[in-house]
């Protein structure tokens, strides 16, 4: 009686579909999840990656009119805009999501469809904020106000264009599913373990996972805040940063970084359980100091949100508070320090075996260490003074972002493959790849530094020859070619790989954590039987045991007396058609200011979705299906 | 191999830094490593400092990670499984009490470098310098206002008052000191000296707009019995243009004229115009470059600013010349400009 009458209330049913495109539209499986998140976020690094290649086409002598001034700044804009938030924060989504639960041996995150939703945001978010682009590269229609968008820029006097707007409500689409997935990723790991498996015996990506998570929740709000506040003076007229009125506009700046710094460590701290990953596998070592590391990553996030002003060191706060700034940042330091040195202990003394994933991980800890000890230059602010806005904060950025975030993702490609696709990626074709990208990742960054040094400034749509910076500009760009090969050559191995059957097995590079128990590529239901866990690395010490202990002391199947059925969750359309409804609402609001006649009844419109897909989500009842797993383990 | 020739690479790429610096930056015209006066020798003493570290730092985790990678490669045909150590406390404490050292080494000049560099000498004079879109305005003490190239005493604090007429910019000269922000609804306070003559290249350092790449100026230490004589002569300009040619009479006419309405956005001391929109032009023809510090001070160069702003400075609100003046009012114009000396 009950479920009829929540039948009659819903609005969609079910759907129930196993293959096909609504099978995907309507899916909750985390791994599904993963790997949509994972091609869109690679789709959109490759659009980061044209944009960042017309810069440096741009920039490869000085004078050169390849785009015009506006289209420049839109483009390294809209670059650094697509690489955060479109590109590197989707692509650890990816791994985040296709195996947290296969880490703590869970059948799916703690909220499914919560999880689907997330995604969707992500895809509108993205495609809402590259939609100026139709109406023309200069016309001011994209965001070009640089990535942070500092107010007064982003003022309808100084930006009267769309640029601003669809940045602002863009990233605010964007932001509340990558909010939802943090709570979802917290309330996983807290609650959905294994048995047997405490805090201190989850992988150290769980732990990443679950630090990020919290920054996560705890830096968006600070941007939604700023990004409300700007929306409302462009579309409202509001005086948040309306100089005119005695606005103060560094006040965007502290909202803004006060979400921006925390962000950074989002990047990091995912890319940097990926390494912690692989390292061992490919030392056949455990991580060396894993509470240490867990213990630096978390004083990492909790000191992450004490820093933020030590990217205003020329705001003009005075000697005292630069000062204070610069102490908590080289604080900052030690932690991230000290995992380089764990780093390098784990491969001590091991067998390291050079497959791809492993060349990465070692380029990132090289890399990732350059890019980090020019952070540790910027941390004193007197000097920071003479590299705040030049190339040389643009060499740190990437090489933190690529030779760190990057470097990791695609280890973790090579890595994890077998399980998602049920195939070995042609280390062959991995192997070249990593060279080219190696190479040219640092033939392009590298010179940043010297630009840095001799004066050139940030976003420079142009450069005078009378300047002496010709040369290593000239260099950068080269290497970007040769770094486009090697993204050339990932692709290839991806669809040379996509073509062979799926016969990977469970286990290919005697892993150490839970995902590798399981055949490849992962069954829907992740695990036909929970493990219980003994131990950290439990899997691995069931095939390996040391002297004096049992296999079934790390990883046990014990009989339990429940149902051979395992429960899948239900499907559901009410993600898509939650994200669906704000994207609208957004583009209501984007035409307010101008007066649109179509710009209210748009974004009731959205509002009138939005109410519907809460509505169909609470009410479409409990769904899901009984599905008999395939081998008895 | 492969894998050999990257520490070469990276090896010549420092050394090639290494000896830049070593044997001076100067003929880079804005580098903040080529140090001509106290504060930035403050600021960049502290960066060079930081960066021996960090390339210390750097070369050593290189060489430890290249050598644990082949150190302890795996054997062919080893199936022995290493000792699984999990952890070391003693390496954890080494490993984190030598970097909190070396930091301690950083914080404490870094302190006196902060209040030192924010703290202007008490015989400083002060000059209010001011951004706009895309170009400085200098305001000295003695009541005159220049653009585009500050003039200094050599070996004299000079105290700059910061200021922004609309969004914000960065007022950053590397060789004489660090850049500080130029914020509107905000006044920063910096100093700086410069210990030599010279001409020192100055860039806005945060992205202000279209032309943000084209928003230069410079700075023109002058020994100081110098530096006297053109405060002097800058004074004696303020009651207007003397001894113009018959070209430059003519060009002061269109200035002035509403066929080209200059004297709408800019001011000459002593004439009519007195408009602030654009930059002070009363000593414009004395400066060694013109346009926002884009373009070398030559006839022709202001010839082709004045006929077609917008296609040095894309966005700026200088209007097109070449459709209502003629090419020989423009030129005149130009002739009047350059007189102003």
């Amino acid at each position: 009686m009950a479920t009829a009458a929540v039948k009659t209330l819903g609005v969609l049913p079910r759907p129930t579909a196993q293959t096909g495109f609504w099978s995907w539209v309507t899916t909750v499986d985390h791994k599904r999840i993963g790997i949509m998140y994972g091609i869109t976020a690679f789709l959109f690094f490759l659009v980061g990656g044209l944009e960042a290649f017309l810069i440096r086409l741009q920039l490869m002598k000085p004078g050169l009119e390849v785009v015009g001034a506006s289209t420049f700044n839109a483009l390294f804009t809209m670059h650094a805009t697509t690489m955060i938030f479109l590109a590197i924060m989707p692509l650890l989504a990816a791994f985040m999501n296709f195996l947290l639960p296969l880490m703590i041996g869970a059948r799916d995150v703690a909220f499914p469809r919560l999880n689907a939703f997330s995604y969707w945001s992500y895809l509108f978010g993205g495609i809402f904020i590259n939609t100026g682009w139709v109406m023309g590269a200069g016309s001011g229609s994209v965001p070009n106000s640089g990535w942070f968008g500092y107010a007064n820029l982003t003022s309808v006097k100084f930006s009267a264009g769309l640029g601003p707007d669809f940045w602002t409500l863009g990233l605010l689409l964007l932001g509340v599913g990558t909010l939802v997935s943090g709570f979802n990723f917290i309330v996983t790991i807290l609650n959905m373990r294994a048995p047997g498996m405490s805090l201190m015996k989850m992988p150290i990506f769980v732990w990443t996972t679950l630090v990020t998570s919290v920054l996560v929740i705890f830096s968006f709000p600070a941007i939604t805040v700023a990004l409300l506040m700007l929306l409302f003076d462009r579309t409202f007229a509001a005086n948040f940063f309306n100089v005119e009125m005695g606005a103060s506009v560094v006040f965007w700046q502290h909202l803004f970084w006060t979400f921006g710094h925390p962000e950074v460590y989002i990047l990091i701290l995912p890319a940097m359980g990926i390494v912690s990953e692989i390292l061992p596998t490919f030392s056949r070592k455990p991580l060396f100091g894993y509470s240490v590391m867990v213990f630096s990553t978390a004083l990492i996030g909790f000191l992450g949100f004490t820093v933020w002003s030590h990217h205003m060191f020329a705001v003009g706060m005075g000697p005292v508070v630069n000062t204070i700034f610069s102490l908590t940042t080289m604080m900052i330091a030690v932690p991230t320090g000290v995992k380089i040195f764990n780093w390098l202990s784990t491969m001590w003394n091991g067998q390291v075996k050079l497959t791809t994933a492993m060349l990465y991980a070692i380029g990132f800890i090289m890399c990732f260490t350059i890019g980090g000890l020019s952070g540790f230059m910027h941390a004193s602010a007197p000097s920071n003074t003479q590299q705040t806005d030049t190339y040389f904060i643009v060499a740190h950025i990437h090489y933190v972002l690529i030779g760190g975030s990057i470097f990791a993702i695609f280890g973790g490609i090579y890595y994890w493959f077998p399980k998602m696709f049920g195939r070995l990626l042609s280390e062959k074709l991995g192997k070249l790849s990593f060279w080219l990208v190696f190479i040219g990742f640092n033939t392009f960054a590298f010179p940043f530094h010297f630009l840095g040094l001799m004066g050139m400034p940030r976003r420079q749509y142009t450069y005078d020859s009378s300047m002496g910076w010709d040369f290593w500009n000239l260099v950068s760009t080269i290497g970007v070619f040769i770094l486009t090969a090697g993204i050339l050559t990932i692709i290839y191995n991806f669809v040379q790989t996509m073509r062979k059957p799926a016969d990977a097995p469970a286990d290919p590079w005697d892993g150490r954590t839970l995902e590798w128990t399981i055949p490849s590529p992962a069954p829907v239901y992740n695990f036909a039987q929970i493990p219980q866990v003994g131990l950290r690395d439990a899997f691995w010490f069931a095939k390996h045991p040391e002297k004096g202990q049992k296999a079934a002391d790390s990883l046990s199947y014990p009989e339990r007396s429940q149902q051979s059925l395992i429960h899948m969750p239900g499907q559901s359309y009410m993600p898509a058609l939650l994200a669906l409804g704000p994207t609208i609402l957004a583009y209501g609001l984007l035409y307010m200011r101008s007066g649109k006649p179509f710009a209210m009844p748009a974004a009731i419109l959205g509002v009138l979705l939005t109410l519907l897909g809460f509505w169909g989500w609470a009410f479409e009842g409990e769904g899901g299906t009984m599905i008999e797993p395939e081998e008895g383990r | 191999m492969g894998i050999r020739r990257v520490p070469g690479r990276i090896g010549f790429a420092l050394l090639a830094l290494a000896g830049a610096l070593l044997t001076g930056c100067s003929t880079l015209p804005q580098s903040p490593l080529d140090v001509k006066g106290p504060v930035a020798e403050m600021q960049t003493g502290l960066l060079m400092y930081t960066l021996w570290i960090a390339l210390g730092i750097g070369i050593f985790v290189t060489v430890a990670l290249l050598f644990v990678v082949f150190r302890f490669r795996a054997r062919p045909g080893v199936t022995s499984v290493p000792k699984q150590v999990h952890g070391n406390h003693t390496l954890e404490v080494i490993w984190t009490v030598i970097p909190i050292l070396i930091l301690v080494s950083v914080a404490y000049p870094t302190v006196n470098a902060a209040f030192a560099t924010s703290t202007p000498p008490a015989d400083a004079f002060t000059v209010r310098a001011e951004g706009n879109q895309w170009w400085f305005g200098f305001n000295y003490p003695e009541g005159f206002t220049t653009a585009n190239e500050l003039r200094i005493p050599v070996g004299k604090p000079v105290r700059l008052e910061i200021v922004s007429r609309d969004v914000i910019h960065s007022f950053w000269v590397p060789k004489l000191a660090g850049k500080i922000d130029m914020i509107p609804n905000r006044t920063n306070v910096m100093w700086l000296q410069a210990d030599e003559p010279g001409l020192y290249m100055g860039q806005c350092a945060e992205f202000c707009g279209d032309s943000h790449a084209k928003m230069r100026f410079r700075v023109l230490a002058m020994e100081e019995k110098e530096y006297t004589a053109w405060v002097e002569q800058r004074l004696a300009m303020m009651d207007g243009p003397k001894n113009l040619s018959e070209k430059a009479v003519l060009g002061r006419e269109i200035f002035e004229g509403s066929k080209a309405n200059c004297w709408a956005c800019h001011t000459v001391d002593g004439t009519k115009a007195k408009a602030v929109v654009g930059p002070n032009l009363t000593d414009v023809g004395q400066r060694h470059s013109i346009a926002g510090g884009i373009m070398d001070n030559t006839i022709e160069n202001l010839q082709a600013w004045i006929a077609n702003p917008p296609a040095f400075k894309p966005g700026t609100t200088m209007p097109i010349h070449e459709g209502r003046l003629t090419p020989e009012e423009i030129k005149a114009v130009a002739e009047y400009l350059h007189s102003l000396k």
